[in-house]
């Protein structure tokens, strides 16, 4: 069976991300990107799950400019078999119903029986383009993955989600879509050998015009600002001078 | 030493000997220590860190383990005993907040970073300008009052610590960045500025601090420079020698000399300067740095790598220099030994498990373009597996793999002792020649046999070995330390190293110097010593003993 995962290419986690000087956007030129953490977790599974002899092939699939290369790399150092780069003009218009449209194209010729997904995006923290992609495909979904068996038939996958009251347990039948939470594994670093063989790993490109997928978008950018930085406490010296405060400045009581 | 209960769990902490009886008293706990750790980690280490929260159980793992009795030191009776006048004089200089007498903040400046020293200094004080310390020296110069220049307190050869009550001076709140130009890159602030502070304020700017070591969160520019402190990329960025452009210090007299030139080039006759970059406070005490700082470069590569012999890691270090040239930044080595602790008790998972080599090494890039070093590092790689240099290993994908493999290779000053996860650590700082550097380790496992664990790490490409023995506890009269000293250094005079490659000789070393420098050169240390300080004031009974 065939596993596909779709990994984005975000700013490195741990980097300090600044607005660009028009508001525009964040900057990314000359900042360090590395694979959206989620995404990784979801490459983890899916070798995980060929590792178990569920699956025969993991391609990992990637949508952008021609940095999306590196990102589809390492998820093929890691040990995914083949890669998938969608070419977009630049990445910012990607929004997650675009990238929907395209994985759906994507599917209809791969045909896998499993999509695996990270939970949302580090950068736009949209959290939609699972629920979309299974949506458009009429799949059963399962978001919020931290944990997942599939079945020896290979025909259903037993997830377990995290939610808000606690641990959701459910079966779906296959083909479906997975997102991966923080909790699902800890993913492999990529090892030398590995690295090595990526090198020679084939990365088919393909264009959204190939797949009959118009990329626009309903939604604008208009502006992105920081949010209003953090004020400084104040010491107070006494406790009738708290009182004070608290009275007249916190308005607390 | 009075013997105070507190809330938390007495400790047993031994004092230097002196011939005294033991000594024993409570300590609490070091928060500026805990501020740094939580700085320091990330979220899965903030976990362990949690989990092994300050209390009973933490303080009984932390064990303070004395220096032994081999250096039998006296205190220096010409130098007097504070009184209540001089305390009202120091008063007067840096005012009530600048004065500290407080019993639980003395006791954690008094104890270094690895509890192995302890002084019994009675007076804290925290200038907060040049002139402040000016004064301060200039009447314990005349009082005869021996003072202890103290930053970050993040020595490992108790040079940041009274012997025995000197007052202690701490640079602290002397932490004001003076200026920054943005052309040139120098950047000059006061000593008592965090290292991590000002990289974090270069960073924003687009450059960076030359210097980087484990206890950056920690430690004060001017201790920086003091101890020379070498770091973990000297082999890119050189030494505080070359990178310092300018100092102000006050000297034992309270004359402060200001050689804050901001100028890359200036001959003009001799470069005093030079004296105090490493002189561990004991000739002067630095006030002001003038530094030059490099760009920040955004492509950051970290291979973590498996080699099966020693002969391999110095074949890899060629190879890297061939091959990486100009963008190596960093090439450490821990061996296996090492490793094992680390991943025991810091929580970290083994980046290579199915390795079992007995060597890894840590080499960072550090570049203007991603795709030209990571072609370089691809090139690099692929030789050094055909040729069978490496047996295994991993290039970091993202900034969070290449913080834990930092953390990894960090972890035995960071984590293990103050922690107390490594029992009684015998710490050693060497350089020795690359080629020989090993060697050392494999003679000091032998002639101990099981008694302790030799663990061996550092900075290979500086050929600068940081051997660690570590043994389940401390005790004087363990014949196996006397195995370890003086064999240790005697071995290192032999092949013509250093005994001390970084750390500095505070305390531990201050007898040692005679191991790695000639008799001739020791004396005119001493010379100018006693032009510069001639009542003996400054650090006293460090470096040249």
């Amino acid at each position: 069976m065939k596993v596909m995962v779709a990994v984005k290419r975000v700013v490195d986690y741990a980097v300090k991300v600044r607005i660009k000087a028009d508001k525009s956007g964040v900057e990314t030129s000359n900042t360090k990107m590395s694979m959206n953490p989620f995404c990784e977790i979801a490459v983890e599974e899916a070798l995980r799950i060929k590792e178990a002899g569920r699956a025969s092939e993991v391609v990992v699939v990637s949508m952008g400019g021609e940095q999306c290369v590196e990102t589809i790399r390492t998820g093929l150092a890691m040990g995914a078999d083949r890669g998938l780069h969608v070419i977009t003009q630049d990445s910012s218009s990607l929004f997650p119903l675009a990238v929907a449209k395209l994985l759906q194209a994507l599917v209809s010729s791969e045909q896998p029986r499993l999509l695996l997904l990270g939970k949302q995006a580090i950068d736009d923290d949209c959290n939609q383009t699972g629920q979309m992609v299974a949506g458009l495909l009429g799949w059963p979904q399962a978001t919020f993955a931290s944990k997942v068996s599939i079945s020896d038939d290979k025909e259903s996958v037993c997830v377990e989600r995290e939610v808000d009251g606690g641990i959701e347990t459910i079966q779906l039948q296959l083909p479906a879509v997975v997102t991966a939470d923080l909790r699902l594994n800890t993913p492999r670093y990529a090892t030398l050998p590995n690295i090595m063989k990526a090198k020679k790993k084939s990365i088919q490109r393909v264009t959204p015009e190939e797949l009959n997928v118009v990329i626009g978008s309903d939604l604008e950018v208009l502006e992105v600002t920081e949010p209003p930085k953090r004020k400084a406490g104040v010491m107070v010296a006494s406790v009738d001078e708290l009182l004070d405060k608290l009275k007249n400045e916190a308005r607390v009581f | 030493m009075n013997k105070r209960c507190t809330l938390l769990t007495r400790l047993s902490i031994r004092a230097r000997s002196t011939g005294d009886e033991e000594n024993s008293s409570s300590t609490t706990l070091d928060t500026s220590r805990y501020t740094f750790f939580f700085h320091e980690f990330s979220l899965s280490f903030q976990n362990l860190i949690a989990r092994v929260s300050p209390g009973k159980k933490w303080l009984e793992n932390c064990r303070a383990y004395s220096v032994p009795a081999s250096s039998k030191v006296v205190r220096d009776e010409r130098f007097a005993t504070l009184d209540d006048q001089d305390i009202k004089h120091f008063s007067g200089i840096v005012g009530s907040k600048g004065l500290v007498v407080d019993k639980d903040e003395l006791e954690v400046a008094n104890t270094d970073w690895m509890r192995k020293f302890k002084g019994s200094a009675q007076l804290l004080l925290r200038p907060q300008s040049s002139n402040q310390v000016a004064e301060i020296l200039k009447y314990s110069s005349s009082r005869r009052i021996a003072v202890v220049p103290q930053g970050g307190n993040t020595g490992l050869v108790g040079g940041s610590v009274p012997v025995f009550d000197e007052v202690i001076v701490n640079l602290g709140a002397m932490n004001s960045i003076i200026s920054f130009d943005e052309v040139s890159g120098i950047l000059i602030c006061e000593a008592g500025c965090i290292l991590e502070t000002l990289d974090k304020f270069l960073a924003d700017k687009g450059f960076m601090f030359p210097l980087d070591l484990g206890a950056k969160g920690s430690c004060q520019i001017g201790g920086n420079v003091s101890t020379n402190a070498g770091g973990l990329r000297l082999i890119r960025y050189g030494s505080l020698h070359g990178n310092i452009l300018g100092l102000e210090v006050v000297l034992s007299d309270g004359t402060i000399l200001d050689m804050l030139s901001s100028l890359r080039k200036d001959n003009t006759g001799y470069d005093l300067k030079q004296l105090f970059i490493g002189a561990e406070g004991t000739l002067g005490v630095v006030t002001k740095v003038a530094v030059l700082t490099p760009q920040k470069l955004p492509s950051v590569n970290v291979g973590f790598l498996a080699c099966t012999d020693y002969t391999s890691c110095q074949k890899m270090l060629l190879e890297a220099r061939k091959h990486l040239g100009e963008v190596l930044s960093a090439f450490e080595f821990i061996d296996s030994f090492a490793l094992d602790m680390v991943l025991k008790h810091s929580g970290h998972r083994h980046p290579l498990p199915d390795a079992k080599e007995k060597f890894y090494l840590l080499i960072e890039t550090t570049g203007s373009n991603q795709s030209h070093d990571k072609e370089k590092l691809d090139n690099f790689v692929e030789t050094v597996l055909t040729q069978g240099l490496v047996v295994d290993g991993t290039i970091a994908q993202d900034n969070t793999q290449i913080s834990n493999f930092w953390h990894i290779r960090e972890a035995w000053f960071l984590q293990l002792p103050p922690l107390g996860k490594a029992g009684a650590v015998y710490k050693y700082d060497l350089s020795i020649p690359i080629k020989d550097l090993y060697n050392l380790v494999e003679i000091l496992r032998e002639r101990l046999g099981g008694l302790a664990t030799v663990v061996a790490y550092g900075h290979l490409g500086d050929g600068n070995l940081h051997l660690n023995i570590s043994a389940p506890d401390y005790d004087e009269k363990a014949s196996f330390f006397f195995q370890i000293e003086p064999f240790v250094y005697e071995w290192t005079a032999a092949h013509k190293g250093s005994v001390s490659a970084e750390h500095g000789l505070g305390f531990m070393k201050a007898h040692a110097i005679h191991y790695s420098r000639s008799p001739e050169t020791v004396e005119l240390m001493r010379k100018m010593k006693a032009m510069l300080d001639p009542n003996g004031i400054l650090n006293p009974y460090k470096v040249i003993a």
